[in-house]
């Protein structure tokens, strides 16, 4: 797959100050788990995760390098370090042992993308249809939704401030696709 | 945009979202032919409120169930999977936007 990140290097005749007002760049690779199962197994799943999973609709919750993001009633995303897969997941089996649940590595399945700047809202809007107003998506929100007709998860990490996960078959397309949203940001 | 009330996550843009036919479907119990035709073909298509299935695919993923009226495409309710159907409000006056429900917080 051709890297996403290269075409941001590459000159191009953008307006003036456009690369300051949004910036687009991959996140380092990370450990994601895909966590459903009911009430009961949310509990041990966040006894060994070390925070509570979000139980609010669109929230997710941090500590740490930690995060977890509500996805569903009874769906999480875990976004951790790299480096943590394998003691991760053996915790989260281990305080799971005999409670229904579904626990799925699918680090490698995503990409994360960075949006960071001042128009990064209304980059995303160029091609997401939610309010994207911080009294609509306040910092914390997260949810599935559509950007450019792919399925993403957007996590909002700070005014100005959003986390794309994308699948990674998608994750060339919708680089291509923000960045020339971006030319007519200004 | 048409903005669908998720029982879940509140209004949502109508991208997000695929109808799966009508709700409340009674099963027949007698594999005779003209129950199963009745069960896989027979709908009202009411001019009015329906009552109809729908998921919110690129959100929470859920199916619930919504009450719509085919006249003015307006959403009158939404309401879990399981939750009786609730009685249908009075039709939007015209050149109103239809009501939509806020998303509520998840139960125990
Ligand atoms: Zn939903």
């Amino acid at each position: 797959m051709a890297d996403p990140s290269i075409a941001r290097t590459a000159p191009r005749a953008d307006p003036p100050g456009a690369g300051a007002l949004v910036s687009l760049g991959l996140v380092p690779p990370a450990t994601r788990f895909s966590f459903r199962g009911d009430a009961a197994a949310a509990d041990g799943c966040g006894r060994a995760l070390g925070l509570a999973l979000p139980r609010v609709a669109c929230r997710s919750a941090e500590a740490g390098d930690r995060a977890v993001l509500w996805l569903g009633p009874d769906e999480w995303l875990v976004l951790a370090p790299e480096a943590e897969t394998v003691p991760l997941f053996a915790a989260v089996e281990a305080a799971l042992a005999g409670v229904p649940h579904a626990l799925v590595d699918v680090s490698h399945r995503q990409v994360g993308f960075a949006v960071l700047g001042r128009l990064a809202p209304a980059l995303l809007n160029a091609g997401c249809p939610l309010d994207l107003d911080l009294s609509a998506f306040p910092i914390g929100a997260c949810t599935r939704t559509v950007l450019a007709k792919c399925d993403v998860v957007l996590w909002r990490r700070g005014p100005d401030a959003f986390r794309l996960e994308v699948n990674r078959s998608f994750a060339d397309y919708l680089a291509g696709t923000l960045r020339v949203a971006e030319r007519g940001l200004g | 945009m048409l903005l669908i009330p998720c029982p879940y996550c509140g209004p949502r843009p109508e991208l997000e979202f695929r109808n799966a036919g009508h709700a409340h479907i009674a099963r027949a119990t007698a594999a005779d032919d003209q129950g199963w035709a009745e069960t896989l073909f027979y709908r009202d298509n009411p001019k009015g409120v329906i009552a109809e299935r729908w998921r919110h695919f690129s959100g929470c993923g859920r199916f619930f169930n919504a009450l719509r009226d085919t006249v003015s495409d307006g959403f009158l309710a939404s309401y879990r999977v399981g939750e009786p159907r609730p009685a249908a409000p009075p039709p939007i006056p015209e050149g109103e936007a239809p009501r939509i429900g806020a998303g509520e917080e998840p139960r125990p």
